[in-house]
């Protein structure tokens, strides 16, 4: 096999091989979709019907929709398992119908809900394919192996000669995007991999997932059904129905302040200022009530919670207000029911206005 | 392909003890049965025509005839079934599969012994005309479980290895054929067997083989010529069957 060194994409790093670089480098790209659009022949109707779109470099795109709105099909076009029948993409400003689909695919990450690791190779073996195909040296390729092992909380020890079989789903599913990361691709394609796990194996993986990304910093397009994911991992959130069609996109904190119409409106279903409320942070409200009369104890918060934490503590405890305490133990301000009222509606937007105040806690 | 492996993962643990008596079983079948037939040779007075025919000459000679017969066709199908599955798998036309799928099996359906005279009638007799009919005879089990055993690969797996630019040839070598190699082998196992028990017709066709001593042993009302025969075929077979299993429980992937 030849040893492909080409960068693909231009802005990538010179990085045809992994320079002993961490987990860290690299970054995003830019993604542009410009009307693109789906038909199986023999069918009618489209699809995916003139979708555009611009990604930023490094930013994390949640494509929110029911079953059958096209959502993936969308998402199969950027890396050409399904191909387009109109419309351009481009990646870094480089058209992807132009590069071939092989070398296209292996600098791009692609995490699908089964998981698909090979079944008769070793979790090392799974996640050197890329590494393998670019033809990089058996060093360097053992040395990234590691070192994803470690980025994705797996002891490299216990799990590098493992097969598929003998890991949990939440571990088989870590060795997927540790797979995907291996040649440090500027983007992902994320296909509802946290679908198929438990509530709390996907609370945890989410968790880990936005630690890293934070870290790495990839453009990525991640496919949920899940409103709630959605709303917990993405910088914007685009909500399509029927044919692709976008129905609104923007961050997650407009969205649930503005939703564009009932359609968005009935995705986002119950409970809108909650979910608004559990993406600010307790600092974003007014923490200027009185401090407690003397003997009264109230119930303390880290500055770093969020106010749906806040409201849940005033719940349960029913005390009048809660103090807001910093590790070291300085007192920042006191939060009451009134004062949460408030912080919501200071950071309700205009419809598709840009991001609330105090959006973005959660990065 | 799979370099970074360690040597205790993965192995199939149906018990020690367990493990050992299957895999001792079918030659301790035919050792018994071998000395059974023996005993009772001994035990006996043979003619002059069965004295003939139960010599070591002449059993070596019907064996390897035999063998070459029923290993050689072995050989020819798995070359022949094994690229023709992965061509029509490739195709992605189900039409076309089960096109094959039905000749295959209306060829299996066919008697064996029609197939070889009807072959000696139209063709000539001999060993080729052996072969070839065996061959045909034998071709359907690999070539169904060639096409069944890539079918049965999880799309998902195909989908991740396609999706991180492996091309179809990558794919199918690093992946499908790898995972289905379980389902071809037990297909080749299968065809071997068969394809000992069909060439006992072969003397039909003046191919030789251990067929000589049934059907010789039946004409002439020898049974003692005709049971050594069928103990032989009979106790090849097991023994083929056994090797193969061995083989197809070595070369199994590690992992599945």
């Amino acid at each position: 096999m030849p040893k492909p060194t080409t960068i693909i994409f231009p802005s990538m790093d010179v990085r045809g091989a992994a320079s002993g670089g961490s987990a860290t480098s690299g970054g995003g790209v830019s993604i542009e979709l410009d009307s693109v659009t789906k038909t199986y022949p023999g069918q009618d109707v489209s699809a995916v019907e003139d979708f555009s779109m611009r990604i930023e470099p490094g930013e994390l795109v949640m494509f929110v929709g029911p079953s059958g709105c096209g959502k993936t099909t969308t998402m199969k076009m950027v890396n050409r398992i399904i191909e387009p029948t109109s419309g351009s993409i481009r990646i870094d400003g480089q058209d992807v119908l132009s590069l071939s689909p092989d070398q296209l695919r292996r600098h791009i990450g692609y995490v699908i809900q089964q998981i698909g690791l090979f079944p008769h190779m070793t979790i090392a073996d799974n996640i050197a394919t890329v590494p393998r195909l670019l033809g990089w040296s058996k060093k360097e390729t053992s040395a990234r192996v590691e070192e994803l092992l470690d980025t994705v909380q797996l002891d490299p020890a216990v799990f590098a000669d493992r097969y598929p079989r003998q890991l949990s789903g939440g571990q088989q599913q870590r060795a997927g995007v540790a797979r995907a990361l291996a040649a440090d691709p500027p983007v992902m394609l994320m296909d509802e991999p946290f679908g198929a796990t438990d509530p709390i194996t996907r609370e945890k993986l989410q968790a880990e997932f936005l630690r890293l990304q934070a870290d790495i910093g990839k453009t990525i397009i991640f496919v949920t059904h899940d409103f709630d994911e959605a709303v917990r991992l993405g910088d914007r959130i685009a909500v399509l129905s029927e044919r692709s069609q976008i129905e609104q996109f923007d961050t997650p904190a407009a969205i649930l302040a503005a939703p564009a119409n009932d359609y968005v409106a009935s995705f986002i279903g119950s409970g809108a200022a909650l979910k608004r409320l559990s993406l600010m942070p307790v600092t974003s409200a007014d923490l200027s009530f009185g401090a407690p009369a003397s003997g009264g104890k109230r119930p303390q918060l880290d500055p770093t919670a969020t106010l749906r934490d806040a409201l849940d503590l005033l719940v349960v405890t029913g005390a009048e207000a809660l103090e807001i305490v910093d590790a070291d133990g300085t007192r920042l301000g006191c939060l009451t029911h009134a004062a949460i009222s408030a912080a919501l509606t200071q950071s309700s937007p205009t419809r598709g206005a840009g991001p609330a105040a105090g959006e973005g806690v959660h990065r | 392909m799979s370099t970074l492996t360690s040597p205790d993962v993965g192995r199939r643990t149906t018990g020690r003890r367990g493990a050992v008596a299957r895999v001792l079983a079918a030659p301790l079948v035919v050792a018994v049965l071998g000395l059974v037939t023996l005993l009772w040779l001994q035990s006996i007075e043979l003619d002059s025509i069965e004295k003939r025919t139960l010599n070591t000459d002449y059993l070596v000679d019907r064996v390897r005839e035999h063998l070459l017969l029923s290993l050689s066709a072995a050989a020819l199908v798995a070359l022949l079934a094994i690229p023709a599955g992965v061509l029509i798998h490739r195709t992605n036309s189900r039409v076309l599969r089960g096109v094959v799928l039905a000749l295959a099996n209306i060829g299996q359906a066919t008697p064996a012994v029609g197939v070889v005279i009807l072959l000696a009638i139209v063709w000539r007799t001999g060993f080729t005309t052996a072969l070839v009919a065996l061959v045909a005879y034998s071709f359907l089990p690999v070539l169904r479980n060639t096409l069944t055993g890539l079918a049965e690969v999880d799309p998902a797996t195909r989908e991740a290895a396609r999706g991180m630019g492996m091309t179809r040839t990558q794919v199918l070598r690093r992946i499908e054929l790898p995972l289905a190699s379980p389902v071809i082998l037990a297909g080749l196992r299968t065809s071997l067997v068969f394809a000992v028990g069909v060439a006992t017709i072969a003397t039909f066709i003046n191919a030789g083989g251990l067929g000589d001593m049934i059907v010789n042993g039946l004409k002439l009302q020898r049974y003692p010529v005709l049971i050594v025969g069928a103990a032989l075929v009979a106790g090849i077979a097991i023994l083929i069957d056994w090797v193969a299993g061995l083989v197809e429980e070595y070369a199994r992937p590690r992992g599945l």
